[in-house]
Parts: structure tokens; C-alpha cells; sequence
């Protein structure tokens, strides 16, 4: 039997919602399909599935990510679908343990793929952000003025999920000093 | 010796040496667990873009693809022999320094 259930969850805090789908995973609830704060789960063994959170370098329909998608389909791993270019997999617990990266030197250029994401979406807010006051200084619409802070909080707010991903991103550069 | 590579990774070092036979990407994360007694355990992600990586180097090459085979193999081509060549020779730098530091360490 199928179920939906719908949560939040801010990108930057992937690996927490790695954890919740693990957790419901554990407990016989796999993760089947995605979509905009809605999870669909199916009935499964407890443990039967791990579940696994990529940011894509592309779209998942262009060519380069479907020879990733393919290439992960060798190796035992399911794709259940995407919300943008976030990309959620699961693969069956007896096939062995499931990763997407094994050394720090991946993990850095996975969270550096990501501080890019995030910090075109901020910009972009800022820039929206700044045209709108601009506008509304001009002409004095008040739509221009709540747009304008709108964007501006959303720009500060995603800037927050970059720094986030930096303070994590530091954490592995400064282990890397050390091992692998 | 002058080799201007710098260490390999861990993944990229055993990947090579699975190559040295053709094999297609889950062959090569069997095979480097196999190798080392499954201590290393590649993930796919960091494969792929091992991979990649040691494609545009042109360090591996891909085979060209079986009819009825959509898994892709790969094998390594002569600048990756040498790369291969060079880390074994780093590696021995290392292990002969080591041993030599520690002296009695050996038994």
C-alpha cells in the first residue's frame, strides 16, 4: 500500500533528510516517488532499502545525467525521482552498502556543486530584490516594495543555506589536510 | 626518477589496476573490494567520476559498446600504464623509507 506524506525540509539540510528517509526506511517504509514537499512510501521489509540524496551536475533528462543514472542502475541502485536536479536513489540493503561517495575529494565537489546552486538562487533573489526597490523608489507601487523585501529575505535566507553548506565543506577540506 | 604526477588517490590507484583488464564499472567496485579484502569499497558516485575524470586524461579509455550489452567497459590505455608505473614506484619510495626508518619493526 501506497502513502503520502508531506514535510519540509531545507535543501542544505539533506543529509537530515537522508536520515528521516533512512529512519521510515528502517521501519518498512520506503521511499517510492518524490515530489515538492511530498513523499510517497510503499510497504517494505524494516531495513529492507537505504535511500541516498544527490545533487545532479545536470537536469536529470540530460544526456550526461542519464549516463549516471544508468551507470548507478549497474551497481544495484533504484532512481526514484527528482525535484529539480536533487535526485533520490535507493538500493536494496543485501546488495551491499550503499554510498554515493567514498572519499572526501567527491564529497568536496558534491557540496561545492551545491554552494554553486545556492548561490545563483540567492544572487538572483538579490537582484530581483534590488530592481524591485529600484522600481518602487521610481514609481512608488507598493507591490514593488513587499516583492522587493520578499526577495530579499529569500536571498538572505538561501544565503544562509550556502554558508551552511561552506561550514560543512570546511569540515572535509580541513580533514583532507590529513587523510584522503 | 622524475615523474611529474602527483599521488593518486586511493580509488583512482585501484581503479587503474582493475583496468588492466577490461571490466565495466560494477567489475571494477567488486574488483577493488576483492583486492583489498574489502577494506575498500568504492562508491558509485566517486567512481563515475573517477571515471570521468581519467577519460578526459585519457588515462582509461572506453570500449566500444557489445550489441547486446549496455554495460560500458573499460581498459587502460598506455599513459595510464605510466601514471601506474610511476605511483607503484612512489609507493615503494615510501614503504622502503618507512621500513628502513622504523629498522626492527619488521618482525
Amino acid at each position: 500500500m501506497r502513502q503520502a506524506i508531506y514535510r519540509l525540509f531545507w535543501a542544505w539540510d539533506f543529509d537530515k533528510e537522508e536520515k528521516w528517509l533512512n529512519e521510515m526506511a528502517a521501519r518498512g517504509l520506503s521511499l517510492v516517488a518524490v515530489g515538492f514537499a511530498k513523499y510517497t512510501f510503499e510497504e517494505s521489509l524494516p531495513g529492507e532499502y537505504n535511500i541516498r540524496l544527490e545533487l545532479l551536475e545536470n537536469l536529470p533528462s540530460h544526456p550526461e545525467s542519464q549516463n549516471y543514472l544508468r551507470f548507478l542502475e549497474e551497481t544495484g541502485v533504484e532512481y526514484l525521482g527528482s525535484i529539480t536536479r536533487w535526485a533520490y536513489f535507493r538500493k536494496k540493503t543485501q546488495d551491499g552498502e550503499f554510498n554515493l561517495f567514498s572519499d572526501n575529494t567527491s564529497r568536496i565537489k558534491h557540496l561545492n556543486r551545491m554552494l554553486v546552486y545556492f548561490a545563483i538562487i540567492a544572487l538572483s533573489c538579490i537582484v530581483a530584490a534590488i530592481s524591485n526597490f529600484t522600481s518602487y523608489f521610481g514609481s512608488g507601487y507598493l507591490a514593488n516594495l513587499v516583492v522587493g523585501i520578499v526577495s530579499l529575505c529569500l536571498g538572505v535566507f538561501i544565503g544562509f543555506g550556502y554558508f551552511h553548506i561552506d561550514k560543512k565543506k570546511r569540515r572535509y577540506k580541513k580533514e583532507q589536510v590529513l587523510f584522503e | 626518477m622524475n615523474n611529474s604526477v602527483p599521488a593518486l588517490t586511493e580509488a583512482v590507484y585501484y581503479i587503474l589496476l582493475s583496468l588492466l583488464e577490461p571490466l565495466h564499472g560494477y567489475g571494477i567496485m567488486q574488483n577493488v573490494e576483492t583486492l583489498s579484502k574489502e577494506r575498500v569499497r568504492l562508491a558509485a558516485g566517486t567512481l563515475y567520476g573517477a571515471i570521468s575524470t581519467m577519460l578526459e586524461k585519457g588515462w582509461i579509455r572506453a570500449l566500444p559498446g557489445q550489441k547486446d550489452s549496455r554495460r560500458k567497459e573499460y581498459v587502460i590505455t598506455e599513459s595510464g600504464r605510466k601514471v601506474l608505473t610511476g605511483e607503484i614506484m612512489r609507493l615503494q619510495e615510501l614503504i622502503t623509507n618507512g621500513k628502513n626508518a622504523l629498522g626492527g619493526l619488521s618482525k
